[in-house]
């Protein structure tokens, strides 16, 4: 964890900020950190890696994503049983979605509407209009739902169930399930490869990622990747965020209480690495150019920042209490 | 790897052809003296509504793969158990989930014979994974050695040694006292002395029955060696409530009252254990017991094992769980898994204040060259049981 080099001084730090309000920097992008313990979003500068601000996002905050046109945040506030919806730039309350209890995880429809909600204690995932805040649909699955992704065609849906331990395939336009394939135990997390040929699955108290076929006719798992660290007990090697880069080159995969990302060559699926990062790290999100990859590390209140090219974490950067989701703005024209 | 991959969905593509997953649980009930504190009062759905709980969550999975799940619930008096466990097998029930004492349990299973698999949800006694361990019983409630090698660990851990140890007069407490002998021995700790609180009968409750334990209790406890802690041992609810605080010396009390090693809380919140007990809550309208805990997750064991194999078949399920293949998710942060020589159930121990979990056992610095949940409880190497073919 190397120190920041250079500090800016606040003189020139706040030029900065002023001139990043008249006119938008080219590179720089807020870092969204939700914060379960601390009941806080916390926003990074993601060029100069200092902590910008941090603002009150409800109870137990936890899921964190961020409409394409990167004016909404959408943040779970898992213990006010709703969604709160915020506006990035003035970090104002904007609304709330109506999400069942406990809201955890979520996944945005990539035209940025509607929004797919777990909700673990019903047992269901609800479809909710952003726009009108209407539930379009709610979707039977499995004990515990959890995990959400789409498709990058957007075609299907996917949610893991923890307790049923399976990857549910449902069709966005009927809200039908039409898959279903048994994964290892308590299923956390599901994300595509950017071309949809894949869709990997961590599996916490399995500790394993199970990698699923999507270019057949049925979805079928074609691989099991463990890991191994040594000096590290297997029960605290618990794959839980996982991030595919856009050139369908590495898979990264974040481990929990083993304070290690795994670094996974997507096409053979082999660990090629681990990096060591803060404690319990459990999701990760990339930069918009992918040159950078944060993780939230939950137990050592910080974010690790790995350079995505070399490899290596670069440095990290204290953030609110527990930090448990990040999402990263997109590039935003004014 | 592929094969292990492959199997359920070969299986998922042909599940066309319905399962019906027949089951039960037999809960014995005993007539035992009121509690000391109405907050223990037994409900009458004392582990029946585990049994729902898992069914139900048995079935949401079942949908998907089409199989059913038909839990038979039973209450009776122990000398009923027999006839209960005999109408049960005459209908073609072979899974079987007993909760109730040793005796009984160690009786049912012989009566249910080699055809039927017998999991035990509630007796703690050693010598059912051990001397008397059957072939055709698996254990899902914790014995009472990895209760207190649980506890005794934490006390190592925080420097906590010398121990005073309070241990009641009836035949489970001089069990579970032996059990503490034996993790002081294992870990380290040192029993500076031992007292036996005599049930001398009477009323456990009466109205301002305080003023007198605040007497009592102190001069009980007076003139005892240097200790730490204070390791109370009364698996009938005769005495540990009123130790503390009213202990003569300034230390904690745990073991029976206090700080206590138990399977379940319902203050339990970690590893999505807060979606657990608000499920069992809406469907129970009360807190989950460790009672309902076990029988829930004998049920998971039996529909894990039905989900991964495809079969209801006892002998293919007793197969598959005391395989390295099984794991099972139980909201205790790692899997749990079977001692493959005496069919114990693998799995961390909460230590609770009753109010939060305090601790989880095994601690960490706790090393095992296997799985460091064989720290809790007799090892491979010590066992007796030979009936799982050690």
């Amino acid at each position: 964890m190397t120190k920041a080099a250079r500090r800016p001084s606040p003189a020139v730090l706040s030029l900065a900020l002023l001139l990043g309000g008249v006119a938008s920097p080219a590179l720089a992008n807020k870092v969204f950190v939700s914060n379960e313990r601390g009941n806080s979003v916390s926003v990074l500068d993601s060029t100069t890696w200092e902590k910008i601000a941090e603002f009150p996002a409800g109870n137990r905050p936890r899921g964190i994503t961020m409409s394409p046109d990167g004016r909404r945040l959408y943040v779970c506030a898992s213990d006010d049983d709703t969604v709160r919806v915020f506006d990035p730039d003035t970090y104002a309350e904007i609304g709330t979605l109506p999400s069942g209890p406990d809201p955890e995880l979520f996944v945005l429809h990539p035209s940025g509407n509607p929004l797919y909600v777990a909700n673990e204690d019903d047992n269901l995932v609800t479809v909710v209009d952003v726009d009108t805040r209407q539930v379009l649909a709610e979707i039977p699955v499995g004990v515990e739902p959890e995990g959400m992704a789409i498709s990058p065609d957007a075609r299907l849906l996917i949610n893991t169930s923890e307790t049923t331990n399976m990857v549910h395939f449902i069709d966005t336009e009927s809200f039908e399930i039409v898959h279903n394939v048994l994964v290892d135990q308590r299923p956390r997390y599901a994300e595509f490869t950017a071309d949809g040929s894949k869709l990997y699955v961590s599996a916490e108290i399995g500790g394993t990622v199970s990698v699923i076929d999507m270019t057949m006719d049925a979805p079928a798992v074609i691989d099991t990747i463990r890991f191994n660290v040594p000096g590290v007990q297997p029960e605290w090697l618990q794959p839980v965020g996982i991030r595919a880069t856009l050139d369908g080159r590495r898979i990264f995969v974040a481990l929990g209480p083993s304070n290690r990302v795994a670094v996974i060559d997507a096409a053979t699926d082999e660990v090629i690495d681990y990096l060591l990062v803060g404690q319990r790290v459990w999701q990760m999100a990339f930069t918009p150019d992918q040159a950078y990859l944060i993780t939230t590390n939950g137990n050592s209140n910080d974010v690790s920042i790995i350079d995505v090219k070399a490899e290596k974490v670069i440095r990290s950067v204290a953030v609110g209490e527990q930090p448990w989701g990040v999402v990263v703005a997109p590039d935003r024209s004014e | 790897m592929p094969l292990i991959a492959a199997l359920p969905l070969i299986w998922l593509a042909t599940a066309a052809a319905a399962l019906e997953v027949r089951a039960a649980v037999i809960r014995i009930d005993s007539t035992l003296p009121l509690p000391i504190s109405r907050l223990d009062l037994p409900p009458d759905d004392l582990g029946l509504t585990g049994a729902a709980l898992a069914t139900e969550d048995n079935a949401t999975t079942g949908r998907f793969t089409g199989t059913t799940y038909d839990t038979r619930s039973v209450a009776v008096a122990p000398e009923a158990a027999p006839a209960a466990l005999e109408a049960l097998r005459a209908d073609g029930v072979a899974l079987i989930v007993v909760l109730g004492d040793a005796a009984v349990t160690l009786a049912l299973a012989d009566a249910a014979g080699p055809g039927a698999l017998v999991l035990n949800a509630g007796a703690a006694d050693e010598r059912l994974r051990e001397a008397d361990c059957r072939a055709n019983m698996l254990h899902v409630a914790p014995s009472r050695m990895m209760l207190s090698d649980a506890l005794v660990q934490f006390l190592i851990w925080k420097k906590w040694p010398r121990i005073l140890m309070i241990a009641g007069s009836h035949p489970g407490d001089r069990l579970l006292a032996e059990a503490y002998r034996r993790s002081a021995a294992k870990f380290g700790a040192k029993l500076v002395e031992e007292r036996e609180f005599t049930d001398t009968g009477g009323a456990r409750r009466t109205d301002s029955g305080h003023v007198q334990v605040q007497r009592q209790i102190p001069v009980f406890t007076q003139g005892a060696p240097d200790h730490d802690v204070i390791v109370a041992v009364d698996e009938a609810d005769v005495f540990a409530a009123h130790l503390p605080y009213r202990n003569w010396d300034a230390r904690p009390v745990t073991g029976s009252a206090g700080l206590m090693p138990v399977s379940w809380h319902a203050a339990h919140e970690a590893w999505g254990a807060t979606q657990f007990q608000r499920r069992f809550e809406r469907l129970a309208g009360r807190p989950m017991r460790a009672e309902d805990y076990q029988v829930w997750l004998a049920l998971r064991v039996i529909g894990e094992a039905v989900t991964r194999t495809g079969s209801a078949d006892p002998a293919v399920i007793r197969d598959y769980v005391l395989s390295e293949a099984f794991e099972l998710a139980a909201f205790k942060g790692q899997k749990v898994t079977f001692r493959p020589w005496n069919g114990q159930l693998r799995q961390p121990i909460l230590l609770s204040d009753r109010h939060v979990t305090v601790s989880v056992s095994p601690q960490e610095g706790y090393l095992h060259q296997g799985s460091e949940l064989d720290t809790l409880g007799p090892d491979r190497p010590e066992t007796a049981c030979t009936a799982f073919g050690g």
